[in-house]
Parts: C-alpha cells; structure tokens; sequence
C-alpha cells in the first residue's frame, strides 16, 4: 500500500472554472449576475421590473437552472429579454461547469450585455460553489425575517449585493430594517444593499443605476 | 443536501490524479470536513457507496472521513469557542462580533493506492 498526499480542496477544479469562465465574459464586458434566494422571495417580479425598466438600455437574458425553476420563461420572454436554459443534472446548486456550458452559444453571439443567473432556490448550496458569474446578487424578502444573515451567514458573505424586496409589506411584519443591515454588514462590510419594492417601484432607481 | 454533487466532484478530481500518476486502483480516500461545511458525512457515505460503483477505478475505494472541528473567535473578548454549541453568539461576553476560524474545510486530504507490483492490471 502507497499513500499519495494531495490535501486538494474540492472546490477547488470548480474555482479554475470559475475563473476562467469570469475572465472571459470581463473580456466580452458581458455582466453576468448570479442570482441566489430563497423560493418565493420575489426573484420574478424583481427581475421583470428591471427588464421594463433596463430593457432600453441593455440587452437582457435570464438564464435558468432546470430544477426548482421559478422564473416563468414565458413572462420573461414577453417582456423583451431572452431566456436560457441551464442543465445541473438535477443538482441543487449551479457550478461554474454546468453555467460555462450554458452561457458558450452566448459569449460567442455577443448579443447579450446583462444576464440574470437564477440559481437554484435555497441560501446553502448555491453559495458553496463559484459560478463564475461578475456579480452574485442575494434577494431577501421582507416576509423571510430580519434573522437570515445570523442562519445562513455563508450567503451574505459571498454576495456583492443584496437586495431586500417586498419593502411594501414592512409595516405587516416584524421586520428591522436597520438590524438587518447591520447584521448584513457585520458579515460583509463591502456588500451594497438595496430595499426596494418592484410591486410600487420604490428604490428601483437606485437598484438599477448601479446594475447600468 | 448537496453531497451527491460533492461526490461527483471528489471522483472529478480523483479521476484526474489518477490520470497524472498513472493509477487504475484507488483503495481509500480521506477526506477532512469541518463540522459546518454543509455536507453530512453519513449523506456523503451513502452518496459514495452508490457512486464508487459506476467507476472501474474506485469501485472497491473506501471512504474515510475525518472530522474537523468548528472552532469561532470572538473579536471582542479575544477567546474562541466552539461554533456548533454556541453558533454566532460568544458564550463568554454575549458578543456578536465573532468569526469563524475552522470548519468549513472540504479537503482531500490524501489515497491510498496499490504498491506498484500489487496494482492488478
């Protein structure tokens, strides 16, 4: 018997993927936003509302992971952005493999400038493993808790942006803002975060200045 | 949750090792995982067992797990504790400011493979 070290990280061939996936799409200037949530956070009425908004000025894709899909392609596809459908083989979390493959045809079109990855809905998994993407964005809803940061802390810390939605429905639930923020923070202190409602638009102006 | 795809990634990187040394039997793989990684080691366990089987090179490879403990430091009062009991709050002076410092390593930490007279061709 022969032992052979290797003291490898796991993460660490999806890291190179990654890497190589997010040098080339900085190259492209293509932005390529990796969307994480819980279900039902909002994620398709956000992502709507800045279609409308951004559509003009940016040409827009949602790429989707086929399981536990909750951003309708339909609705997405009326609105003037194209979708795109990723296959993770019935994993819970996109890797940077599985988000390169998806996103080739696109790099070599060059139609597209801004594209929403919407990982699969849960705050674990998706945040283990680099997708490659420019930006990780991480939405929370109001309705979800202000606790979310101290459970999954892993989330906020890998995320460059946060978006709090369902700021319309503050005053039904028990939910502080200033708190949240704060524990936001403790965990990442370079993170940017914005509380919007796409239903009323409120803080939607802010939101989309910085994606433009 | 995510342990199948944790597995598929372990054999990923063990077929490559293979490839570089040359290797057509890998008899145990030691993996270290800290106690919050997210990954189950009985989930692991029964991910692997089910795995190992559909390649030729780890088909009668043993998974062996060794735990790392989580250990967090509080910012404040300097002190570290253990991170499962206690999670984000220090025991000591009730502080918030605190971070993880061990436990959430995934590794491969090394293999044990047939001398190379042994290795059956």
């Amino acid at each position: 018997m022969k032992v052979i070290e290797l003291n490898k990280t796991i993460t660490e061939s999806n890291d190179k993927d990654a890497a190589l996936l997010r040098k080339e799409l900085k190259e492209q200037q293509m932005e390529l936003v990796n969307v994480m949530s819980s279900p039902g956070s909002g994620k398709t009425t956000l992502l709507s509302r800045m279609i409308q908004d951004m559509g003009d000025k940016r040409q827009i894709g949602v790429m989707e992971a086929d399981i536990a899909s909750e951003v309708d392609a339909i609705r997405i596809e009326k609105l003037g952005a194209k979708a795109i459908q990723a296959h993770t083989d019935g994993m819970c979390h996109m890797d940077a493999g599985m988000t390169a493959r998806a996103m080739r045809a696109l790099l070599e079109e060059k139609s597209l400038d801004l594209i929403f990855l919407e990982n699969v809905g849960n705050l674990i998994c998706p945040a283990e493993f680099d997708t490659g993407a420019t930006m990780n964005m991480m939405i929370l809803s109001v309705p979800e808790g202000d606790d979310k940061p101290l459970k999954y802390p892993l989330m906020f810390e890998k995320s460059d942006v946060l978006v709090i939605t369902k700021m319309d429905t503050l005053e039904y639930f028990d939910f502080d803002l200033e708190l949240c923020c704060e524990r936001v923070k403790r965990l990442n202190p370079k993170i940017k975060i914005f509380p919007v409602s796409a239903k009323t638009g409120k803080g939607m102006t802010e939101l989309e200045n910085f994606m433009l | 949750m995510h342990e199948l795809g944790v597995t598929f990634k372990i054999i990923d990187d063990l077929k490559e090792v293979a490839n570089e040394n040359e290797l057509v039997e890998i008899q145990k793989v030691v993996i270290c995982l800290g106690e919050v990684s997210t990954v189950i080691p009985e989930y692991l366990h029964d991910c692997w067992k089910w795995a190992r089987k559909r390649e030729p090179l780890l088909e009668n490879c043993e998974l062996e797990i060794e735990p790392i403990k989580a250990i967090t430091m509080c910012g404040d009062c300097k002190k570290t504790y253990e991170t499962v009991k206690y999670a984000k709050i220090c025991p000591y002076c009730k502080s918030e400011n605190t971070w993880l410092v061990s436990g959430n390593q995934m590794m491969i930490k090394e293999i044990e493979v047939p001398e190379p007279q042994e290795q059956s061709m």
